[in-house]
This record gives C-alpha cells, sequence and structure tokens, in this order.
C-alpha cells in the first residue's frame, strides 16, 4: 500500500503547485479588497504564454514561467483598470476577464495544438530526500513546487511580520480612512490586482510547461474557480490556503490513480470530484456567517473611488 | 485627482449608447487584429457578418443560434438584475438536455404527440432543479451561487459524459460517446426542407415577450431590481432576500433547461458531447450586451448568434482559428463594462486655473 | 459649561501658526471654499463654526492635505508650504482627528497607530510609547485590543493619541464631541486647555455653541463656503453666533400638548438579541413602550445597540414574536413589509441605500416602501399612481428636486430626508420609528422634520426617535430613555431629567461595574 501511496501523495504537491500560486496571488488581490474573479482566465493567458515562450525560445518552463506571470499580470492590468480607476463592477470584470481569457488562449493556442514540452526533471534536495518516505514525497519535486512553497513562505511573512502586510489589510478593510491617512488606496490595489494576476499567469504556465507539458485547450480546467474558492475557505488566511490547496491536489490526482489503490467507480465521478468538492467545502465554511464577516475583508468588491 | 465624478441621475442615454460604443470599439481592436493577421479587414468583416446572412440557410442558422442565446439570457437576466450571478447556464443547459434526452429514449418508439411538450417539460424541470442546488445552498448555508453554479456546471458536464459513455450509450454507435438518434417523436421538425430552423425559435420568442411583460410592469421584477441595487433599502422595505435567490435561480435555470432540449430535440438530435458551443456562457454576454432587458436581449442574442456564424464562416473562408470568436466575445464585453461605466460616471471637467 | 477660558494674549503679528489666505475650492455642483481666512496662533484654540455644508471640513482637509485647494495660500510658522498629502501635513506637525474616525475595526490600537506614523516599523517599541503618551495625557489606552471592542470614546482616544506621538503644534478635531457623553466631553477639554498650553494650537470644528463659548479663545464663522466673521465666543451669546453662523434667528419648534388619549400603541418586552454581524452589540432585555401621541426619545451614542434595536423595531432582523407588540399584537417575528402594513413606519439613519434605492427615481422610491397605497395592483405596477404620489409627497413636505423623476441620490441630505419622512407619513401610520431625523441636514430643514414629527405626533401617532443629538432629543421628545451597552434606561419625563443626568447613564451606570471599568475612566 506504502509503495502505492508515495506517488499518490508525491503527486499531490504537484497538482497542488497551480492552486497555491493562483490561491496566494487572488488572496492578496482579495486582502486589498479586489475580488478578481478572472483568476481562471488569467491562467489561461499565462499558460499559453508560458507554453509560447517556452516552445518559441526552446527554453523550456525557465522561459515560460516568467512569460506567463507577466502575461497573467498584464490581462489583471486590463481588469484593474476597469475596476479600479473606472470603478466598475468587479464581478462582472472578472468574468470578461475569464470568457476573453478562454477565447485569446484558445485563439493563440490553435498554433500550438499538439506540440509538446519536455517539462522539468525532479529536483532532489541533498540529504533531505532520503528521509524515509517523506523525502520522497516532499524532496523529490521539480523546482517550481518548491517555488510555490517558498511563495507561501514570502506572503505569510508580508503580510504576518511586515508594513506591506498591514497596509494591505488596512485598505482591504476600509479605504475611506486609508484614504484620510494618506494611503495611495488605488495604487496599492493595483499592486495587489497585478501580483494576483502574475501568480495566477504562473500557476498557468506550470499547468502548461510542466505539469501537462503539452498544449490543450481549456487546460486549466476550473482551476482558477477552484484557487477562488480556496480563498474563501482559507479565510483569508496563507498557510489554511495551501493546506486546501494539497487537500484539492490529493482530490485531482486521485483519478489518475484510482486503479491502483483499487477503487472502483466510473472515472467520470472521479473527474468530477474537485468540484464537487469545491461545492462541499465551500458550503462548509460558509455556513458559519460570523466566522466569514470576521475576516473578510470588509471592503471587498465594492467599488471605491476617492 | 480621479477623472471620474459621479453623475446626480444616471444617463438613460449612455445606457443605449454604450452598447453601440461596445460594437464600434470591438470592430475597431478587430479591425487591427485582422490587419496583425495580414486579412483586409473589410473583406475578413464580410466574411464575418455579411456572408452568413447572403442565404436562406444562413439566416436560418441564425435563428437556430440566437433561440438558445435568447432564451438562457432571458432567465439570467432576471437574476443578474438582483446580482445573483448565475454563471453556470452551461451546467443547468445540460442537465435540462439530460432530462430531456433521458425522456426521448425510454420513450423510443413510442410514436405520439406528447413526447416532444414532455421533453421540453422535463428538461425545464431539470434545468430549474439544477439551479435550485445554488439557490438551496445559498440560502440555506450562505455559499456563493457564483462558485457553486459554476462548479455544478463542470459537474453536469462530467454527468453527460457519464451517461454518454455507460448507461445511454448508443449500442450500434460504434462506441462512440453518444446516444441513440432520438426519433421524429421527439424531435422539433424543421420548418423548412434542408434547414435547420424550427419551433423551438417560437419558444423563445414568447419568453421574451413574458419576460419583457415580467420585467417592465410586475412589482416581483421590481422587487428583485431593489435586491441588486440597495440590499439594505429591499431588507428595509420588507422584500425577502431569499425569495429573490430562489426566483433568480429557478428561472435561469429554467430557461436554460428548456434550450437544452431545444439542441437535443433539434440541430443536435441526440445526446453527445457537443450538445452546446457555449451557449450558457456566451448568454451572459448577452444578458448584459442587451441592459438587462428582454427587447435589448433580442437584439443582443441575434448579434451573438451572427458572431458565432461569422466565426464559423471565417475558418473556411479566411482559414482563422473559430476561437476568435470567443475573442471577440471577451472583447465586446469588455468594451461594453467599460462604456457602461459613464452611465453612472461623468469626466471629471479639469478644474479652470484661478488667479487669485 | 459656563467656565471662562484662561485670558489668552494675542501672539505678535508675523508668529502665527497657520495662516490661510483666499483658499479657495470648487466642486462641480458647489464652492465648497470661497476665499476662506484664517489665521491661528501658537497655543491658541480656535474655533471653526459653521452648519453642515458651511464647507468646514473640506477647509479642514485642505490643511491636512487630503484636499487640493484650487487657489489661495497656505502660511506655515510664517513661511508659504504646499501641503500635497496627509503625510507631508504630519511631517509639518499637523494632526487631525476626525469625524468619522479613521480607524481599522480589525487590527489592534498599536497596529493603527503605527499605520499613520511615518517612522521604522517595530510595533513593541510603538507599544511602549502608547502607554507612556496615554497615561501622561489622561487617556488611557490598551495598545494590543482590537479596536473594534473599543468603545466610540476610547477610539477617539486612539486618534488624538496617534496624533500626539508625532508631537503635533497644529491638532484638527472635526465634531469630536458628538461621540461623547457630557462628562466624557469635560475630560477631554481638559486634555485640549493642557496641550495648548504647552503651545499646541487647537482648531476645533463645531456647531455646538456652549462647547465653543466654553472652549475657544477665538472662532471663525463660516456660511455657504465664506467665511462671515470672526469673534471672540466668550464676548458673544450663542443668539448672536448662531444670527453669524446662519443669517437669522435660530428656528424653534412649536410644541403643543397632547390632548387625547395616551394608550400604548408599540411595545417591547423583554427583548434581547444577539447580532449576526461580529462586531455589533448584543440588545440585553430591553422594554420600553411608545404611547399615542407622544414623542419616545432614546438617547445615547451610536454603537450602544442603536442600530440592533432599530433592526428589531423595523422587522430588518425579526425575532421572537412576543417581543415587539403593535396595538397589543405580537409583531416581533414579522419582516419589515408586514409590520408596515399593520401601520408601523419606519425612517432609517442611512437615507442613500437603504431608505431610498441611489438612482432610483423618487417616484419609482415611492413604491419601495408605499407600495400598499395602491401605487401596485395585482402584482403590476402603477407607474403613475407612484408618481402623484411622490409629486404629493414633494408637495406637501417642501422636497426642492427636479420633480418624481429626480434620482434619490441627486437630493441633498435634507430633502431626500423630507421626502422619505413625507412618504412614510403619507402611509397613515399608527407608529413611527425615526432613527438620527436630522442627521447631516441643515437647520431649516431640521426644523421642518422637527415641527413635522412633533405635529404627527400630536395627531395620535406614537413616535419613537433615536438620536445622538441630544438638543434635539430635549427639543422634540416628551419621554427619553437611555441606551448604553446593548440596554436601555427607563424612559423619564423631559422635565424630570437633564443633559447630565443622561450622560451619566450613557456611561453605563446601569451595567456591572466590571464592564464599567474602562469608560469609568474616560468619565
Amino acid at each position: 500500500m506504502l509503495e502505492h501511496l508515495i506517488p499518490v501523495l508525491a503527486g499531490t504537491l504537484a497538482a497542488a503547485t497551480p492552486l497555491i500560486f493562483a490561491g496566494l496571488g487572488e488572496l492578496v488581490a482579495e486582502r486589498s479588497g479586489v475580488i478578481n474573479l478572472g483568476v481562471e482566465g488569467m491562467m489561461l493567458i499565462g499558460a499559453i504564454a508560458g507554453f509560447a515562450a517556452a516552445a518559441d525560445s526552446g527554453g523550456g518552463a525557465l522561459a515560460g514561467l516568467p512569460a506567463g506571470a507577466v502575461a497573467g499580470a498584464l490581462a489583471a492590468l486590463v481588469f484593474a483598470v476597469l475596476s479600479l480607476s473606472m470603478a466598475a463592477n468587479q464581478a462582472a470584470c472578472g468574468l470578461a476577464l475569464t470568457i476573453f481569457g478562454i477565447g485569446l488562449s484558445a485563439f493563440i493556442g490553435q498554433h500550438y495544438v499538439s506540440f509538446s514540452l519536455p517539462g522539468l526533471q525532479p529536483l532532489d534536495i541533498p540529504g533531505l530526500v532520503d528521509i524515509p518516505v517523506l523525502g520522497r514525497i516532499f524532496f523529490h519535486q521539480d523546482a517550481v513546487t518548491y517555488l510555490a512553497l517558498i511563495s507561501f513562505g514570502i506572503v505569510w511573512w508580508v503580510l504576518r511580520k511586515t508594513r506591506l502586510g498591514l497596509i494591505l489589510k488596512a485598505v482591504g478593510e476600509a479605504p475611506d480612512a486609508a484614504h484620510a491617512i494618506g494611503y495611495p488606496v488605488i495604487a496599492i490595489r493595483y499592486g495587489a490586482t497585478l501580483f494576483g494576476g502574475a501568480m495566477a499567469g504562473m500557476g498557468g504556465a506550470y499547468l502548461s510547461t510542466v505539469y501537462t507539458p503539452l498544449w490543450v485547450q481549456n487546460m486549466v480546467a476550473g482551476r482558477g474557480w477552484i484557487a477562488i474558492a480556496l480563498v474563501v475557505f482559507a479565510t483569508w488566511n496563507p498557510t489554511r490556503l495551501v493546506l486546501g490547496a494539497w487537500l484539492f491536489g490529493g482530490v485531482t490526482i486521485l483519478q489518475f490513480h484510482a486503479q491502483g489503490l483499487g477503487i472502483a467507480v466510473p472515472v467520470q465521478l472521479l473527474a468530477a470530484l474537485p468540484y464537487l468538492a469545491t461545492v462541499v467545502v465551500l458550503v462548509l465554511i460558509s455556513r458559519d456567517k460570523r466566522l466569514l464577516q470576521l475576516n473578510l475583508p470588509a471592503s471587498l468588491g465594492k467599488p471605491w473611488l476617492p | 485627482m480621479p477623472l471620474l465624478e459621479p453623475r446626480p441621475t444616471p444617463s438613460a442615454q449612455m445606457r443605449l449608447w454604450s452598447p453601440l460604443i461596445a460594437i464600434g470599439l470591438t470592430l475597431l481592436v478587430g479591425s487591427l487584429l485582422f490587419l496583425s493577421l495580414g486579412k483586409d479587414p473589410i473583406e475578413a468583416f464580410g466574411v464575418f457578418f455579411i456572408q452568413p446572412l447572403s442565404s436562406g440557410n444562413g439566416w436560418s442558422e441564425l435563428m437556430v443560434k440566437a433561440g438558445p442565446l435568447i432564451l438562457i439570457a432571458q432567465g439570467l437576466a432576471i437574476g443578474f438584475r438582483a446580482r445573483i450571478y448565475n454563471i453556470g447556464a452551461e451546467g443547468q443547459l445540460i442537465a435540462g438536455a439530460l432530462a430531456g434526452g433521458g425522456v426521448a429514449i425510454a420513450c423510443d418508439g413510442i410514436d405520439a404527440w406528447w413526447v416532444l411538450p414532455l421533453m421540453v417539460v422535463a428538461g425545464a424541470i431539470g434545468g430549474a432543479l439544477w439551479g435550485a442546488i445554488p439557490a438551496l445552498l445559498r440560502t440555506r448555508f450562505n455559499a456563493q451561487e457564483t462558485l457553486t453554479t459554476l462548479m455544478l456546471a463542470y459537474v453536469a458536464s462530467f454527468a453527460l459524459s457519464y451517461m454518454v459513455n455507460g448507461p445511454w450509450r448508443d449500442p450500434e454507435g460504434m462506441n462512440f460517446p453518444q446516444s441513440i438518434m432520438f426519433g421524429d417523436p421527439a424531435l422539433f421538425s424543421p420548418w423548412f426542407e434542408g434547414m435547420r430552423v424550427n419551433a423551438s425559435i417560437l419558444i423563445a420568442a414568447v419568453a421574451s415577450v413574458g419576460f419583457w411583460i415580467f420585467t417592465s410592469r410586475s412589482f416581483l421584477a421590481y422587487q428583485l431590481t431593489v435586491g441588486g441595487l440597495a440590499p439594505a433599502a429591499a431588507r428595509y422595505a420588507g422584500f425577502s432576500a431569499d425569495r429573490t435567490v430562489w426566483i433568480s435561480l429557478l428561472l435561469s435555470g429554467l430557461t436554460a433547461g428548456i434550450a437544452g432540449v431545444g439542441e437535443v430535440a433539434g440541430p443536435v438530435g441526440q445526446l453527445n458531447l457537443n450538445i452546446s458551443p457555449g451557449y450558457g456562457f456566451a448568454a451572459i454576454i448577452v444578458a448584459y450586451l442587451g441592459r438587462l432587458n428582454a427587447i435589448g436581449i433580442v437584439l443582443a442574442g441575434l448579434l451573438m448568434a451572427l458572431l458565432y456564424l461569422g466565426g464559423e464562416a471565417a475558418q473556411v473562408a479566411l482559414q482563422l482559428p473559430a476561437a476568435i470568436t470567443g475573442l471577440f466575445q471577451g472583447m465586446l464585453l469588455f468594451f461594453l463594462l467599460g462604456a457602461d461605466v459613464f452611465v453612472d460616471y461623468r469626466l471629471r471637467p479639469r478644474p479652470k486655473p484661478v488667479i487669485a | 459649561m459656563t467656565t471662562i477660558p484662561p485670558p489668552f494674549s494675542s501672539p505678535p503679528p508675523g508668529a502665527l501658526r497657520l495662516e490661510l489666505t483666499g483658499i479657495t475650492k470648487r466642486y462641480p455642483s458647489v464652492v465648497a471654499n470661497d476665499g476662506v481666512q484664517l489665521k491661528v496662533a501658537p497655543g491658541e484654540i480656535h474655533a471653526v463654526l459653521g452648519e453642515n455644508g458651511a464647507g468646514k471640513s473640506t477647509l479642514m482637509k485642505i490643511i491636512y492635505g487630503a484636499v487640493q485647494a484650487d487657489a489661495g495660500q497656505i502660511q506655515w510658522n510664517g513661511r508659504e508650504v504646499v501641503i500635497a498629502n496627509p503625510s507631508e501635513a504630519r511631517r509639518l506637525g499637523i494632526g487631525m482627528v476626525f469625524q468619522h474616525f479613521s480607524l481599522f475595526e480589525t487590527l489592534t490600537v498599536v497596529e493603527n497607530i503605527a499605520l499613520a506614523l511615518d517612522e521604522p516599523f517595530d510595533l513593541k517599541r510603538l507599544a511602549e510609547r502608547v502607554r507612556e503618551v496615554s497615561t501622561r495625557y489622561g487617556l488611557p489606552l490598551d495598545p494590543d485590543r482590537l479596536v473594534h471592542s473599543l468603545s466610540v470614546g476610547e477610539r477617539q482616544r486612539v486618534e488624538i493619541v496617534r496624533c500626539l506621538l508625532q508631537e503635533p503644534q497644529l491638532l484638527i478635531l472635526d465634531e469630536p464631541t458628538s461621540v461623547l457623553t457630557p462628562q466624557a466631553v469635560q475630560k477631554l477639554f481638559e486634555t485640549l486647555r493642557r496641550l495648548a498650553a504647552e503651545g499646541v494650537s487647537i482648531l476645533y470644528i463645531s456647531h455646538k455653541l456652549h462647547e465653543i463659548q466654553s472652549l475657544c479663545h477665538s472662532a471663525t464663522v463660516m456660511r455657504g463656503g465664506k467665511v462671515t466673521g470672526t469673534a471672540t465666543p466668550s464676548q458673544e451669546t450663542p443668539a448672536s453666533l448662531a444670527r453669524m453662523m446662519i443669517g437669522r434667528e435660530l428656528p424653534v419648534c412649536e410644541v403643543p400638548a397632547y390632548t387625547g388619549e395616551a394608550l400604548p400603541v408599540l411595545t417591547v418586552s423583554k427583548l434581547s438579541m444577539i447580532p449576526d454581524d461580529p462586531f455589533g452589540t448584543q440588545l440585553k432585555d430591553i422594554d420600553l413602550e411608545v404611547r399615542r401621541g407622544e414623542i419616545l426619545g432614546i438617547a445615547g451614542i451610536s454603537g450602544n445597540g442603536q442600530a440592533e434595536l432599530l433592526a428589531a423595531l423595523s422587522g430588518e432582523a425579526p425575532g421572537r414574536a412576543e417581543a415587539v407588540k403593535l396595538v397589543g399584537l405580537p409583531v416581533g417575528h414579522l419582516d419589515a413589509g408586514k409590520r408596515r402594513k399593520r401601520g408601523l413606519a419606519f425612517v432609517p439613519e442611512e437615507r442613500l441605500g437603504r431608505g431610498a434605492v441611489p438612482p432610483m427615481s423618487l417616484a419609482d422610491n415611492a413604491t419601495l416602501s408605499a407600495h400598499a397605497q395602491g401605487l401596485v395592483k395585482k402584482g403590476f405596477l402603477r407607474p403613475k399612481a407612484a408618481w402623484e404620489f411622490a409629486k404629493t409627497c414633494i408637495q406637501r413636505f417642501d422636497v426642492r428636486c427636479g420633480g418624481p423623476g429626480a434620482a434619490a441620490r441627486s437630493l441633498s441630505g435634507g430633502n431626500l430626508q423630507k421626502f422619505i419622512v413625507g412618504r412614510e407619513i403619507m402611509q397613515k401610520p399608527i407608529a413611527m420609528v425615526v432613527a438620527q431625523p436630522t442627521w447631516g441636514v441643515d437647520v431649516g430643514a431640521a426644523a421642518f422634520l422637527r415641527q413635522t414629527l412633533i405635529d404627527l405626533s400630536r395627531s395620535g401617532v406614537a413616535i419613537l426617535v433615536v438620536s445622538e443629538e441630544l438638543e434635539e432629543l430635549f427639543e422634540i421628545c416628551d419621554r427619553i430613555a437611555v441606551l448604553a451597552e446593548g440596554r436601555l434606561g427607563p424612559a423619564v419625563p423631559k422635565a424630570h431629567t437633564n443633559a447630565e443626568k443622561i450622560g451619566m447613564q450613557m456611561s453605563g451606570l446601569f451595567t456591572s461595574a466590571t464592564d464599567r471599568e474602562p469608560d469609568h475612566a474616560a468619565a
């Protein structure tokens, strides 16, 4: 059993990586009071940009990830201009971004159908990889999976320990008050939104250049939406977000290992499991209104102009 | 110094102009896109918007595609007025198609007039039930309908995949994921030889009239609108927020479900994995582009249908990927949201320098 | 309140702390400041006096750098300066205590303070300094408490301490006493006098004449964006100051006696409620009775359960059926619409977004609560009837606007309030609940609204008014009760109480000794 379980758990970490990137980005944006429902679109745009850069430059994932981050941030910029500078409805703008991202990535992706990339070899962390069981799970991963965890560490530290984290929270909580004491609310929200876009783009690029290194139309397959749900599930807490992402990573890869683990259910049911799990998790967390309200950035989704 | 300032009263003119501005900007950016791809924009737009309508069959196809878009958008618009964001109409469409298709499969071989109406009723119920789940989760557990409706759309597509790969797979279908072809009693028969337009378009037409009366005159629609514009005012007036959620999701689920039956009992003729080219999502744009107004939605639905046809024509005539339709849809919605800002805001005039 | 401020000798010319000349600020629909002059000397407590909309707040925001003037000069300690933003103002030594606090609920006291200081980020050291400065000035604070757990008075202390940590030379206070009990006001004045004695200049913005007379050395009076005069408050009378402020005599309401039968109409018994909002106040065992023909006033500082009590009365937060009764029938479980059908009208504090839908026309807003008055028939709207209803309301209640088609958000606060009050009265209620009836309303409209409420009560309607303005309650109410920390005191006839007694109750005299501790220090 254990020899079956180790690849499942190791695969869980990799499957969680795009969710961690996109989820952390959205978490930061939401902390500043911006709800961007365009994560799916930004991930797709990041995925195709990353794939194109990786394929055209021959640089592989190394070229793909930065390209994905830049493309994701540019997509977020469009959203930010509309919803922050022009105070348009954030929910609708996010939806538009998702629809646009689906269209754009499919349009560009037409060139790259049936292309494939080399992907990334796992990187063993010397010493740690030899720890029994855990070593093969945690320290035998591709470099980007480590990068996702490092990103988590940085986001956690900034939010918890720095003035910037405090400012972000203040802006998300009461933009009027932050403005009154002299903080540039719109600029800070731009920053958080663009960071969210870059992280989503990076998550998308990971999918297309490392996780399944070939181009498939609509390959993000709802992970952007799951990432948004994870932020709610995490009650805007980065640690819980990573735990949630691992949970979903596990559910996602269950379908590939079901046979090996001796689970006999229709493959479609297993494939639907992450989406059903999202609904269940949302219900569980949302039913406690007080808990949500205590953690919810008070100005979330409300248009604000100085 | 912000560039925008709120208007004292929303501009009714701008509300009408905004979709036209959005269409204009989309065409402009579209031309640039065509130029960058080395195509003549005039020719390209000819292929996109003129060629599809130059034959009787083109008009028939326009109706075939506009029907479901308009029908779904009418239902969605009710919810959007109340800021209930059902973005999973695609799932409700599939649920309706499954329910209606199930009736067709069960009644295979029965030659009776009631098969088709029964399918429509089943589809309506199926779609409404699929919409009822997020409504229950929202009213009972406070779970955001935006995410749940969308997640359930994925679940519905896997359910469809399961049914056409498993229980309902056509035994003589060479293992393709599809059901049997429905018999004539389970199909809307085409009006004209060789064209696909059929009576299901009438459902969209009748629904549009009904929604127009409902939204423009009924107190219930007024309550939904208040709930969307000012939730605290709705509570103050005693309008039930839960009822708003239920009505929004049931109605939009119902129309999407009927649209699903229209597809499987119309142009598709069976259950398979391609019963909708994303109508449920495109209808979101139709609803906004039509100003959440029943008449506007009819016009916007026709335009969006034309965009689908143009995309197909461009694929053949210009070797452009069909995905260009999705790109135009996204751009259109972006420009629309941008232009809509000027319904409630105007540019702030630069303060004139004053000599002190 | 009648203590005369210590004599104050004007400093020699040229040594002014702040001098404004020709400050002008235009907004699209209004000139907020028009050639304003203002002079403040070191150690001077200077009042800026004017009613709502006179341009005081805009002027203060200009001094604090939050708003830029279109024209005019600012001289700071004899040197011309441009104040581009609040952090520049703070660098110069200008601190501001906001009317609607600029605090963040989910952050701690010390985090809130850190956000407004332009110095290296070290919360531990800052917490020490907060303790030290707050004790020195008699404003005790616990740096680690979350702001949402503080009382309104304590929150103001946070703002003041935040300013003091920057060792300001000028402190701006915008309507600081509206959130304080009368006793806490005296305590605040002591702190301010002490600061002034240390050389800090104070700009004190208020419309409360007696406070200005007891505290301020000099005053600048504004009306319609212009300076209408300067005065030495101790040498003026409230009436003369009021004339400068509003340009005419203060209007006074007529309060005739009620002659009908005083039957109880709206009764609340043993109402307890835990709010959904985690930052809300729990209501504890509230009993009250409003009778025909009277106005019952509920005094207290917002945040002591006012919002929760109003929601429980209006039906926006239904609860136990027996807790609220209307002419003896239980209605506590009904929603707002059903209670309105039984004759309970409600005027909320929040006019835009609650009492009215901002982008909708007045005619459409008539339908919001008055739909049962023939504006809806068999489930269908009757736009003509709504138009007529709005038109009548506009005429009868002197609503100045562009007609029934005008959007609610295009009206001034006073006119929208007249429309909402009128709409509720036209439904012929038997009881009416009104929250902050004249908040943010100019003096003329306020007098009209108060008189309207008095007349309505004398026609036999039971009226409950919740207000932070004690003077307003003494003007229009027959009996007054105090709401503090979610508990309601007994309703006392107005003649048997006074501001001081009510102030004692506001400090929470009917709560347990342990709860009272922090506020006691303030009082």
